[in-house]
């Protein structure tokens, strides 16, 4: 078994030429980084680390944006045999004070040695960075271009493949105090077996927006290809969001074969890119468009098809996955050169006796989109509360082993303990299998998921009840799935005892305005209730389901059993 | 000028932030409250050319280039002009 490092440097001497990556930014050229430019530009970064004295094993922080920088800085950091840890960029809408704080809380779990940043953001770093373990702050604008650098002397050549190679947090408070760790040698594996469900090839070009903190883009968006010596046409996040044609440009101008999108990109991209802006675009490279990271919805790929066929797109393009970062990426993978099989089932019997009883579509059905066989080094169970095996077709709680999971929640030996049950990983989804495929129906732990990212409810939670006229501990928050959008939207209840409209008004713009600026969300709906509304549990907590029910039935009208309410 | 501040506030409220009792001031900060997220930035730009044909490009949507009503009016009336 090998590892990262070695693999960067067996690739580079056999196709030093080859494009590893080429880099996109709004209003400049296409930068094209090589196998060896890439190499060389990481060497560099270890080397630097190394001279620093920043040891194996130690963690170091990067904040930076979607850059060359970033590639070379992460990889550099696995040369000098440290380990990386990409935290998300400051965006526009966040306090500064606020990311501080999430600084401060990702520094005291992980106890990095430093942080490399940029020469505008050390300020703000060496704040943070005050009494915690960070020892050096590295300003990529300062570093040497040209180093002296004896390959053979670096540590990240020295490593065993059983070691941790890199750290993935999800956001929010909560999500910061969970680095996902991974070995090299479960990256490997992950890759070996997923490249075969998706059939990878030389001739493959990944194409991809997504965010590197995040399981879908660090893997299948830039690891993999990299590896894997495909070319990797990567743009940001933050300019696709503002233009997502540029991802369609990206794979007309490079033939690109395959990307990974969470469901609400396809209604993204099917509602708001205009006609004018595809004139002469051809989609018809694109072998597989992977729905990974949220609830699929078919709606979502009838509405993609639908709009972007008549630019190539192929039925059979459409792909699905299921995925999570204690897996490294992958657990199952469909509709690789055949169609997404679907489901469809019963309502009452998967809201009421938890059975998929197939039904003829229409009426009372519901259908579900397959997320396909478990990929080879995988196995899937499907257990209820006892940890019992469920047979076919009855919705329990998924359940994975795998000889790629995560090494440990990042000094967190608690929290790993607790995601293990007799040597299976419980995932927290719900969902059952069908001849042998994989169905996701929702989720057992009250996780929101808004466009791929997971928010925890309580992070949110904290930030309303300190806003002033919310009466003290009385808030929730929870997602309800908006189906135009393709995604979840989060809702916030809480209770008050004002009456006056105009304070009213007032209060429920300040929960909007305090979410968003403490946050990764944005909130459009803060819903003021009186003294008594929400509903707890016997022990005294907040319920976040019953509540939620009880919203959807009082602001939404739906007493009818949604499909998304279990969602 | 006033009726352009009008009709992207009812714009902002009834649509992006689906909240028509809600009115958004002429210097209210838009993009660096989060008031509008950035999912919605791309309806704003689609709507403003829709609405009075003039083009905000995808790289000015940021709070460099505006963050209230105020600003955005401007570059949509001097851009009206100078068609």
């Amino acid at each position: 078994m090998t590892t990262l490092p070695h693999i960067l440097r067996q690739n580079a001497s056999e196709e030093p030429q080859r494009t590893a990556v080429v880099f996109q930014q709004r209003n400049q050229p296409d930068q094209v980084i090589t196998i060896q430019t890439l190499y060389f530009n990481a060497l560099r970064y270890g080397q630097i680390l190394k001279e620093q004295e920043i040891h194996p094993d130690e963690v170091v922080i990067i904040v930076l944006q979607h850059s060359a920088d970033l590639i070379y800085a992460f990889f550099g950091t696995m040369f000098a045999g440290a380990i990386p840890s990409i935290m998300p960029f400051l965006t526009e809408k966040l306090s500064p004070e606020h990311y501080r704080k999430s600084l401060r809380s990702l520094f005291e779990v992980t106890q990095p040695a430093a942080v490399i940043t940029y020469k505008e953001f050390e300020a703000e770093i060496h704040q943070a960075a005050q009494n915690s373990s960070v020892r050096k702050i590295f300003i990529v604008e300062n570093l040497p271009s040209i180093v002296n650098c004896e390959i053979s002397s670096l540590p990240g050549f020295e490593r065993p493949s059983s070691s941790i190679v890199l750290l993935q947090h999800s956001s929010g408070t909560t999500g910061l105090q969970k680095g996902i760790a991974l070995s090299h040698q479960a990256v490997m594996r992950q890759l070996t077996a997923y490249q075969k469900a998706i059939h990878l090839s030389a001739g493959d070009v990944i194409v991809s927006w997504l965010p590197l903190y995040h399981d879908m883009g660090l893997i299948a968006g830039f690891l993999m290809p990299i590896l894997l010596k495909v070319p990797l046409v990567l743009m940001s996040p933050f300019d696709w969001v503002r233009s997502p044609v540029l991802l369609l440009r990206a794979i007309h101008n490079y033939h690109g074969t395959l990307a990974w999108l969470p469901n609400f990109a396809y209604n993204f991209c099917a509602q708001k890119i205009r006609s004018s802006d595809l004139d002469g675009i051809d989609l018809s490279s694109l072998r597989a468009l992977i729905n990974c990271s949220e609830p699929m919805m078919q709606s979502s790929h009838e509405m993609f098809l639908q709009r972007f066929q008549p630019y190539g797109l192929k039925v059979n393009a459409l792909a699905t996955c299921y995925a999570m970062a204690e897996n490294v990426f992958a657990v199952s993978q469909d509709g690789i050169e055949k169609p997404v099989t679907l489901d469809w089932i019963d309502r009452k019997g998967l809201l009421v006796d938890k059975i998929a009883k197939p039904r003829p579509k229409g009426g009372d059905s519901i259908c579900m989109v397959s997320a396909g066989k478990p990929i080879e080094n995988t196995q899937v169970r499907i257990l209820n509360e006892k940890g019992d095996v469920l047979p076919e077709r009855v919705v329990g709680e998924i359940a994975l082993q795998s000889d790629c999971m995560l090494s440990e929640y990042y000094k967190r030996p608690d929290l790993t303990q607790a995601a293990f049950r007799d040597g299976w990983y419980l995932t927290g989804d719900l969902g059952y299998i069908a001849n042998g495929e994989i169905y996701i129906t929702g989720r057992k732990k009250d996780l929101i998921i808004v466009g791929g990212k997971n928010i925890y409810p309580q992070d949110i939670e904290r930030i309303v009840m300190e806003v002033q006229g919310v009466y003290p501990g009385r808030a929730v928050a929870f997602g309800v799935f908006n189906e135009n959008m393709g995604t979840e939207e989060v809702v916030v209840v809480a209770e008050t005892e004002e009456q006056e409209p105009h304070r009213r008004l007032e209060i429920a713009n300040q929960i909007c305005f305090q979410v968003n600026r403490s946050s990764d969300i944005v909130l459009r709906k803060a819903i003021l209730v009186e003294r008594g509304w929400l509903l707890k549990t016997s022990s005294g907590k907040i319920a976040r389901s019953a509540n939620r029910e009880k919203y959807l039935r009082e602001f939404q009208g739906t007493d009818r059993l949604e499909f998304s309410t279990d969602r | 000028m006033d009726e352009l501040l009008d009709d992207l506030s009812k714009f902002i409220a009834e649509t992006i932030l689906q909240n028509p009792s809600r009115k958004i001031e002429p210097t209210e900060a838009l993009i660096s409250s989060g008031l509008l997220d950035s999912f919605h930035l791309i309806d704003l730009a689609n709507y403003v050319e829709d609405r009075f044909g003039v083009k905000i490009e995808d790289t000015e949507l940021n709070r460099q280039t505006f963050d209230d009503l105020e600003q955005l009016c401007k570059i949509i009336s001097d851009r009206m002009r100078r068609k």
